[in-house]
């Protein structure tokens, strides 16, 4: 199974629920990949050691002066504009390069060959309770988050895995589309606040977007008021767990301490939770053709409007 | 000289917009005839490399002075590459613009970040 713990909002408790998911079946040697490539912070937590590492390139252009023409058909084919062709000149901007090739393909005079850039690194490690860990981390001053998750997903560093657990990062963008598509199920963290409210409501469009079973944890229960119960009813969202508003909470996730470390009485609850999603999965399958295509990543910021 | 200035309506005297990317138009005014017209910017939807994009229009429109408010970091090296000079105005009509340009009163725009982005062939 591959579950998938997203929201709209951040600081709501991805991390929080993520890691003590992953701490309640590691017996099962789950494997926890830290898709927050931006700002990736479950490593804290559940500390692995890490043992392997993988940078992740994108193959950017590099045009031969002896070969190039000026015809500028590069900067014309470039859909995001990393190319300009000046007089005869040609400026490469990589960071706007996503690496699509297609300068390359079409360049009349074969003047440009593709040279790998660095974008981030994959590491991964197996914490001391035995849960294989993978994050991605994006090197300061790239802009793209996406090839980076892509690579995690594909990276594979202790084989194939039965019980995946994708931390994401906060939002509906193109990170969070990558993070969720292929996932089995999403659990939707938010909190009962007009904030939660809203992102979480952009966070149930995105996952019927992407025609995935979703349900939600509540956390800080208690604060706020009722509009995320009301919707999640009105939606037909399950709330699988109902974490209370605790300072005590927050100080132990401060020191670094999962919830259920700090609050073994919890255990049983992330149980349930896995047991629910189960049930929650086999009834999507029944309800539901299994849907291969996903919506292509480079599309999915304007097609959920973000 | 073909001089460009940004704004976001087709008006008689529009009002500077300040984002050079992200213009609605290019008002394109011809120094010697006074001739003018909107071009409508390229750049404006797109959701990366904006400034890429409408700085190659300009070059391919033959535009050999801008009037902004800020050019960014990779628009500003496409249109130094480019032999173009850049102009910068905080706010402002257009005609008084026009005025302070020819009264050479319009400082040339810096560089933001400091350095040439962009990697030459």
């Amino acid at each position: 199974m591959i579950l998938a713990i997203a929201s709209g909002k951040g600081g709501t408790g991805k991390t929080t629920i993520a890691t003590s998911l992953a701490q309640v079946i590691a017996e099962q040697s789950p494997l926890y990949l830290d898709c927050d490539v931006e700002a990736p912070n479950a490593h804290i937590f559940l500390d692995p050691e890490f043992e392997q590492s993988q940078p992740v390139n994108l193959p950017t252009p590099s045009v031969d002066e002896n070969r190039c023409a000026g015809c500028g058909r590069c900067a014309e084919v470039c859909q995001y504009h990393a190319i300009v062709s000046i007089d005869g000149k040609v400026l490469v901007f990589p960071e706007l390069c996503h690496g699509c090739g297609s300068c390359m393909r079409q360049c009349p005079h074969g003047a440009i060959e593709e040279i790998p850039s660095v974008l981030g690194l994959l590491e991964a490690g197996i914490t001391p309770e035995g849960i294989h860990f993978a994050r991605g981390t994006l090197d300061i001053g790239q802009p793209m988050a996406v090839p980076i998750i892509r690579a995690l997903k594909q990276w594979d560093p202790y084989g194939d895995m039965e019980q995946v657990i994708r931390d994401s990062s906060p939002g509906v963008s193109c990170p969070v589309v990558e993070t969720l598509a292929g996932a089995d199920f999403v659990l939707l963290v938010t909190e009962p606040t007009p904030f939660g409210l809203h992102d979480l409501q952009l966070a149930v469009q995105l996952t019927e977007e992407l025609n995935l079973p979703a349900g939600v944890v509540l956390n800080r229960d208690g604060i706020g008021d009722q509009r995320v119960e009301e919707y999640c009813r009105s939606e037909g969202v399950p709330v699988l767990m109902r974490i209370p508003f605790d300072e005590r909470i927050g100080k132990a996730v401060a020191h670094g301490e999962t919830l259920i470390e700090a609050f073994p009485e919890f255990q049983p609850r992330f149980h349930e939770v896995f047991a629910r999603i189960t049930d929650l999965i086999s009834d999507h399958e029944t309800t539901n053709q299994p849907v291969e295509e996903i919506m292509p990543a480079s599309r999915c910021s304007k097609a959920i409007g973000s | 000289m073909k001089l460009a200035l940004t704004v976001n309506k087709q008006a008689d005297n529009p009002k500077l917009d300040r984002r050079f990317g992200r213009c609605s138009y290019f008002l394109v005014v011809d120094t010697e005839t006074q001739k003018r017209a909107f071009l409508s910017n390229p750049g404006v939807d797109s959701e990366r490399g904006a400034g890429t994009q409408a700085a190659q229009y300009l070059v391919n429109e033959s535009v050999e002075a801008v009037i902004s408010g800020h050019f960014g970091p990779n628009a500003y090296s496409v249109l130094d590459a480019a032999g173009i000079q850049m102009f910068a105005a905080n706010e402002g009509q257009v005609d008084s613009l026009l005025a302070d340009f020819h009264t050479g009163k319009l400082p040339h725009a810096v560089s933001q970040d400091g350095h040439r982005r962009g990697r030459r062939r």
